[in-house]
This record gives structure tokens, C-alpha cells and sequence, in this order.
């Protein structure tokens, strides 16, 4: 439904070039869930932003790729046809409610303008199905809040507003940039438990963005892991957290603790996250990599298949401990 | 003072512990013990700033720290863990409640005694941007209090500063650098040398990971770790993050609301907790493991937390409580041991069933 290839966005900065996503392919099935994790810079944001052209440009520059969205590319598109399919067709949810709902009007406000720009809706139209909307994502006296400005709420409420909105448009993708992120651990659930109930009843395919491990193990089907703008690893949920086959990623698990195991060790990734500001040369996670030998230094690895549906990027064959036949 | 005497004080009819672990507690040595703590914040207003309200940011909360132990503090945003932290460092003053350190009554100490008590006592901060000085160098950070309680000459701070560095980890190489030229977790290490520069004895790490990538966060627990083993430090442990207070901790205790409702041995709080409140948490906490995901049963707490200047009358908990009835609107529950150190504020939990 959604096919992203060889996607790289860079930003021309006073200080230089950040080569911010290196190159991307993935795809987005029909009503599937997929995970995209990674540290802090590692590009997951610039990636989901380039693909509806949503990063300032300047300084940010798409220097390559497509994103084909039923049939086109989302980079090609001219911008009245774009701004249609953002917040139609692709709804998206951000990390911090607050900068992207407009603080001078309510809720309903708010939800009606999406109804009316993207679909025919009379205001009274608008008004029945904001209120539907609040009440599927489980916001209480929904009447009272259509009137609600958005600091009268809390966070947890705000992000509720926020679902609501990107699903206003009956969207086939939701993309949702660390939404659970700036909430406590039990208001994290209640949206945790929305977004499974409201997947299992629409059918939409979501993208969620997130550093939590434990997060997406819960809900995607499938896990996109990057680092250093680059994807390393692609798989089943079940297989990535059981049979993780970059470094990296068997790496994180190792280093995260459990909720519900005793002390065990925490395995460290010694060193530091990649600088961005240099051309990627080889593999960027080679510094820090207990497996690299000399051809990580020279040569960029390609995802390449190393199980069902189940992609790394590493020259290094962990299961037989050996470096990978030539791909 | 040991925990037999906090159940004496707060604890009636609470269950004895069994004898064994009565032996094994006794044992334990006390370095803070903080008894009906209170702090609240008044609320001003008008061109009269007249006081027309408080925040009540800690609410009354009783608890021993022992030599050489984590106490995990857990709870969500705004529950009170910093500033029980910070009461008990005295870096803000105690509206009312105790709290000793080494036996010595801090709430009371002032001026000369406190700063000569102050080496003792340290505190790591969550935001390793804004705790470090900019325009600092390394070795001045480090040196800071090495000179403010007149610990040696140059030449011996620039011995101690190398040796600071090492033992976090970083090269001695980097004490004429400044801040900016380190990533969050190096930062964080310069706070961690700092804290430990005057041989504390207590430290309150106050979500010292939060800011930290993930992979970069067992890289500063094991130091945490480590330094706690070289130098029998005793650690409050304040986090949101309860996978890795599980890992990190010896005894947790779990706020909300400016209220301590539970704090147990590690294990206990987490195989067997007996608070609703920390039962919903519990269960809000993803594991990064799809098999148990699917097979996790998940108790979905309603509503928001209230607010601090508001809080409910009786139980605090009793406006998000599954388990609530009628008298959990009126009474506060009593925050007592339920045995083998197992304290529970709650009506509904008795003893311990095992
Ligand atoms: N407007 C910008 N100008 C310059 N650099 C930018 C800009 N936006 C992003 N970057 C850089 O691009 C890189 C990737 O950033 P991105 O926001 O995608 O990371 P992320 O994986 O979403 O991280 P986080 O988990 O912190 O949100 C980072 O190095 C970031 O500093
Ligand atoms: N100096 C202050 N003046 C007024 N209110 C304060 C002050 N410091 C804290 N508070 C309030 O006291 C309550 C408890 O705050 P505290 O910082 O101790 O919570 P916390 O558990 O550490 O939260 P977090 O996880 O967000 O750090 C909050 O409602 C906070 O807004
Ligand atoms: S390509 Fe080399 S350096 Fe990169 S992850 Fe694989 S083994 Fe390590
Ligand atoms: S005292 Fe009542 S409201 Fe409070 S936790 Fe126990 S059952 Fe729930
Ligand atoms: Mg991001
Ligand atoms: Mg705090």
C-alpha cells in the first residue's frame, strides 16, 4: 500500500551537511502494524516526515527516492493533491499534542475543520461525527469537551483529541510519532488499549514510532530497527525479539531490563551513537561493534534476507559466525 | 533506628515478622529515616499574594533507607519523588515530619552544621544539559566542591580530579573540555564524578537515566553499580522506570499523590504487590517480549491523576481504584507493616496471606 525505496533526506546546516536518512526501503502493508524503533537521531522522524514532505526545506533537502502511495509517489505529487492525502488518506500523531493542536480553538473546533477540509461534511455533519469520534477514543462527557480548549485538558486527553483527529477522515495509514511517549506509564496504557481496540474494529495500518522496546513488542506485527538513518534490521515481531540478527538490535535487548525478571545483567553497547555530519562509510554501527572486521570499514551493508520476511543489514552471519557469503 | 521500630510507631497490629528475618533486619543499619514528611508548596494570588492554597507535593511519608542499600522510588509525573528527595537533602525545607541522617535530626540542622554535614549527602540530577555549568570546564565542575569544603591543595584536587574521571569511566585527557563537548551520557558521568568527589555517603539519584538513549542507560547503571560496591554508597533511586528500578533496586517504594502506598523488598513489590495502585502499574509496564505481551493479562486504570492541590479525601487512590468502597472516600488508609517489611496503605489488604 505504501512502498518507500532508497529514501534520503539530508539538512544543509550552517555547520555543514546532517545526513540525516541514508537511503531507505520499506513497506507498509494493507491494516498492518509496524514498528519503528531506534535511538534518539537515529532518523525515524525525518524518515515518516520527508515521505509527506513535511520536514522545513531548507534546510532539509530529500536528496533521493520515492514513496509510492496507492499508485503514487508521495515525493512527485504536486502540493494541493499532497495536502489531501495528509490528514485524509495518511493521519498523523505526534509526540507533543500541544504543538500540533491550535491552542485558541476547542476541540470540536478543531476536529470539524479536518471533517470539513477532506471530506463534504455540512457542519452538522461535522459536529454528530466529532462527537462519535471523542466517544470511539474513549474521552468522557464528549459533549462537554467539543467545547474544551486544548490547555483546559490533560495530556493523556490531548493525545485522545489527537486520535481523534487523525481518524476523523476514516485514514488507510496512521502514522504516530512517539505518541505515548510524553504520558505516565497507566495514561500510556489507556491509549495503548484504545489504539488495539480501534485497529481491531477500522482495520487501519499504523507506523509507531518509538524508542520503547517493550511497546511495540505488544502491539506491531512487524519492526523496523534504524540506526544511523538507516534501517538494520526488518522482521516479524516474534522473530525480531527472538532471533535478532544485527548486533545492534540483539545489543538493545540485551542492555533493557524486565519488568518481570529478576536482576539479571545489563549488557552494554559501549561508545556512542554515530555522528551524522560525515558521508556514512561502511557500516555505522562499526565502532561500536564487537563483531566488525575490515570490511565493515569500507563497504555500507544492504538489508539482505537472513530468515522469512526477516532482513539485517550487517556483513557479519551471527547464526554461523562467520562474515556473510557475498550478496 | 530499625524497621521493628517504625511498626511500634505507625504500624498497630501489624503482623510480627518471622524470626529469621527479624534476625536478618535487625541487622541493617539505618542511614536516613524520614517519619510523617510533609512538604507543600503555598499557592499565591492577587497583588496581596495571599496564600490561597497549597500543592501538596509530599503529604506525609514515613521510611528507612539502610547502610548500603537501593531504595527504589517509583510513580508517575508529578507524585512527589523529587521533591522527597530534595526535603530530605534539605534542599528545600520540610513543612512538617523529620527526617535523620546518620541519627542526626536533619530538618533542624542549619547554617555551619548543615554545610559540614553536606559532603555526606549528594544528588545526581536527570538532566545532564542543565546541571553541568557551561562555561566550566571538566576539572572545575569536578573541583567545585573539592575546593568549597576545602579538600586539599591544587595539586592533590588535580590528583583526585584524574582519579574521578577514571573511575567514571572517562579519560583524564578530558578535564579541560567543557560540557558541550560531550554526549548526554558522558555529561552524565562528569555529574556522577562530581557527586562522589567528596566520599558521600548517601546519594539521591533523581532519574538519572531519563534523558539517556537507551543504550547508553546500562552503561550508567553499572556504573551507578559499580561505584555502589567500591564505595558502600546508599542510594536513593528516584525513576518512572520500573523495568529498570526492578534490575537496579533492593527495596522499592511506589508514590502517588504525594503518598508512599507501597514499599517492600524488590521482589515482593513486583511478584507479589498487594496495593491496587501498584498492581495497575505493574501491569501498564510493556515488557520488550512478544510472547509474554500476548499472554498478558492488562488491568486498565480509568481517569487521570488528580491534582496536588486537590487531592481526595479519604484514600488518595480511591477516584482510579477498581477495589474502592464507601469508606475509601472518608478514611485514609493506614500505612502499616503486613510483614517481612511489607508496607501497604490500603483497607481492603490485611496480613500477608504466604
Ligand atoms: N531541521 C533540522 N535541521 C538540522 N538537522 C535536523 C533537523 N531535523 C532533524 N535533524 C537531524 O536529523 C537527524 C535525525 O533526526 P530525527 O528527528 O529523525 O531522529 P529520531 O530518530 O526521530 O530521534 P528522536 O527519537 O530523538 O525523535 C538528527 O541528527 C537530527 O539532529
Ligand atoms: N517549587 C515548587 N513550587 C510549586 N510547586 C512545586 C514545586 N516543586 C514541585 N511542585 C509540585 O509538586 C508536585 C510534585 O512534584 P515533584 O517534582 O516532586 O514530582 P515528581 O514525582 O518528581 O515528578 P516527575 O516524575 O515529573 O519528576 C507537582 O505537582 C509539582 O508541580
Ligand atoms: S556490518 Fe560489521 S560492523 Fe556492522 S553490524 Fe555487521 S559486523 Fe558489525
Ligand atoms: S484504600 Fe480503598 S481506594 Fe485506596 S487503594 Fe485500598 S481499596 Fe483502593
Ligand atoms: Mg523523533
Ligand atoms: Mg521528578
Amino acid at each position: 500500500m505504501l512502498e518507500v525505496s532508497n529514501l534520503a533526506t539530508e539538512f544543509h546546516t550552517p555547520d555543514g551537511v546532517v545526513h540525516a536518512v541514508n537511503g531507505i526501503d520499506f513497506e507498509l502493508r494493507q491494516g498492518e502494524f509496524l514498528g519503528v524503533v531506534g535511538e534518539s537521531g537515529s532518523g525515524k522522524s525525518v524518515t515518516m516526515m520527508s515521505l509527506l514532505r513535511l520536514i522545513p526545506m531548507p534546510p532539509g533537502k530529500i536528496v533521493s527516492g520515492s514513496a509510492m502511495f496507492d499508485g503514487n509517489d508521495l515525493l512527485e505529487m504536486d502540493t494541493s493533491d499532497l495536502r489531501k492525502v495528509r490528514g485524509g488518506q495518511i493521519g498523523f500523531i505526534f509526540q507533543d499534542p500541544m504543538t500540533s493542536l491550535n491552542p485558541v480553538l476547542t476541540v470540536g473546533k478543531q476536529i470539524g475543520e479536518s471533517l470539513k477540509l477532506h471530506t463534504n461534511a455540512t457542519t452538522r455533519d461535522a459536529r454528530r461525527r466529532s462527537l462519535e469520534l471523542l466517544e470511539l477514543v474513549g474521552i468522557p462527557d464528549a459533549e462537554q469537551r467539543l467545547k474544551a480548549y486544548p490547555h483546559e485538558l490533560s495530556g493523556g486527553m490531548r493525545q485522545r483529541v489527537m486520535i481523534a483527529i487523525a481518524l476523523a477522515c476514516s485514514p488507510k495509514v496512521i502514522i504516530a510519532d512517539e505518541p505515548t511517549t510524553a504520558l505516565d506509564v497507566t495514561i500510556q496504557a489507556q491509549i495503548i488499549e484504545i489504539v488495539r481496540d480501534l485497529r481491531a474494529k477500522l482495520g487501519t495500518a499504523v507506523v509507531w514510532i518509538t524508542h520503547d522496546l517493550g511497546v511495540v513488542a505488544g502491539l506491531a506485527d512487524r519492526v523496523i530497527v534504524m540506526y544511523g538513518g538507516r534501517i538494520v534490521e526488518e522482521a516479524r515481531v516474534g522473530d525480531l525479539y527472538a532471533q535478532p540478527h544485527h548486533p545492534y538490535t540483539r545489543g538493545l535487548l540485551n542492555s533493557i531490563p524486565r519488568l518481570d525478571q529478576k536482576g539479571t545483567d545489563l549488557e552494554t553497547i559501549e561508545g556512542q551513537p554515530p555522528s551524522l555530519r560525515k558521508p556514512p562509510v561502511g557500516c555505522s554501527f562499526a565502532p561500536r561493534c564487537q563483531y566488525a572486521f575490515d570490511r565493515c570499514l569500507t563497504d555500507t551493508p544492504q538489508l539482505t534476507a537472513v530468515g522469512f520476511e526477516h532482513r539485517a543489514a550487517c556483513w557479519w552471519d551471527i547464526e554461523n559466525e562467520r562474515p556473510r557469503d557475498d550478496v | 533506628m530499625t524497621s521493628e521500630s517504625v511498626s511500634e510507631e505507625t504500624a498497630e497490629g501489624a503482623e510480627p515478622a518471622s524470626s529469621v528475618d527479624t534476625a536478618d533486619r535487625a541487622d541493617r543499619e539505618v542511614l536516613v529515616s524520614v517519619r510523617g514528611l510533609k512538604k507543600h508548596f503555598p499557592i499565591m494570588k492577587g497583588v496581596f499574594r495571599r496564600q490561597v492554597g497549597a500543592v501538596r507535593a509530599v503529604d506525609g511519608v514515613s521510611f528507612d533507607i539502610y547502610k548500603g542499600e537501593t531504595l527504589g522510588l517509583v510513580g508517575e509525573s508529578g507524585s512527589g519523588k523529587s521533591t522527597t528527595g530534595k526535603v530530605i537533602l534539605q534542599l528545600e525545607q520540610a513543612t512538617e515530619g523529620t527526617a535523620t541522617f546518620d541519627g542526626i535530626e536533619l530538618t533542624e540542622t542549619t547554617g555551619e552544621s548543615l554545610r559540614k554535614l553536606r559532603p555526606r549527602m549528594q544528588m545526581i540530577f536527570q538532566d545532564p544539559h542543565s546541571s553541568l555549568n557551561p562555561r566550566m570546564t571538566v576539572a572545575s565542575i569536578i573541583a567545585e566542591p573539592l575546593r568549597e569544603h576545602g579538600k586539599g591543595n591544587a595539586e592533590s584536587q588535580r590528583k583526585r580530579i584524574d582519579e574521578l574521571l577514571s573511575q567514571v569511566g572517562l579519560s583524564p585527557m578530558h578535564a579541560n573540555r567543557y560540557p558541550h563537548e560531550f554526549s548526554g551520557g558522558q555529561r552524565q558521568r562528569i555529574g556522577i564524578a562530581r557527586a562522589i568527589a567528596l566520599n558521600p555517603d548517601f546519594v539521591v539519584c533523581d532519574e538519572p537515566i531519563a534523558a539517556l538513549d537507551v543504550s547508553i542507560q546500562a552503561q550508567v547503571v553499572n556504573l551507578l553499580e559499580e561505584l555502589q560496591d567500591e564505595l558502600g554508597l546508599t542510594y536513593l533511586f528516584i525513576s518512572h522506570d520500573l523495568s529498570m528500578v526492578r534490575h537496579i533496586a533492593d527495596r522499592v517504594a511506589v508514590m502517588y499523590l504525594g503518598h508512599i502506598v507501597e514499599l517492600a523488598d524488590v521482589d515482593a513489590l513486583y511478584d507479589d504487590p498487594q496495593h491496587p495502585y501498584t498492581q495497575a502499574l505493574n501491569s501498564a509496564v510493556p515488557v520488550p517480549d512478544p510472547v509474554v505481551e500476548a499472554g498478558r493479562q492488562r488491568q486498565i486504570l480509568e481517569g487521570d491523576i488528580p491534582s496536588p492541590s486537590n487531592p481526595p479525601p479519604g484514600c488518595v487512590f480511591n477516584t482510579r481504584c477498581p477495589l474502592a468502597e464507601e469508606r475509601c472516600r472518608t478514611e485514609v488508609p493506614e500505612w502499616r507493616d503486613i510483614g517481612d517489611g511489607h508496607y501497604v496503605a490500603c483497607h481492603l489488604v490485611d496480613h500477608k496471606t504466604t
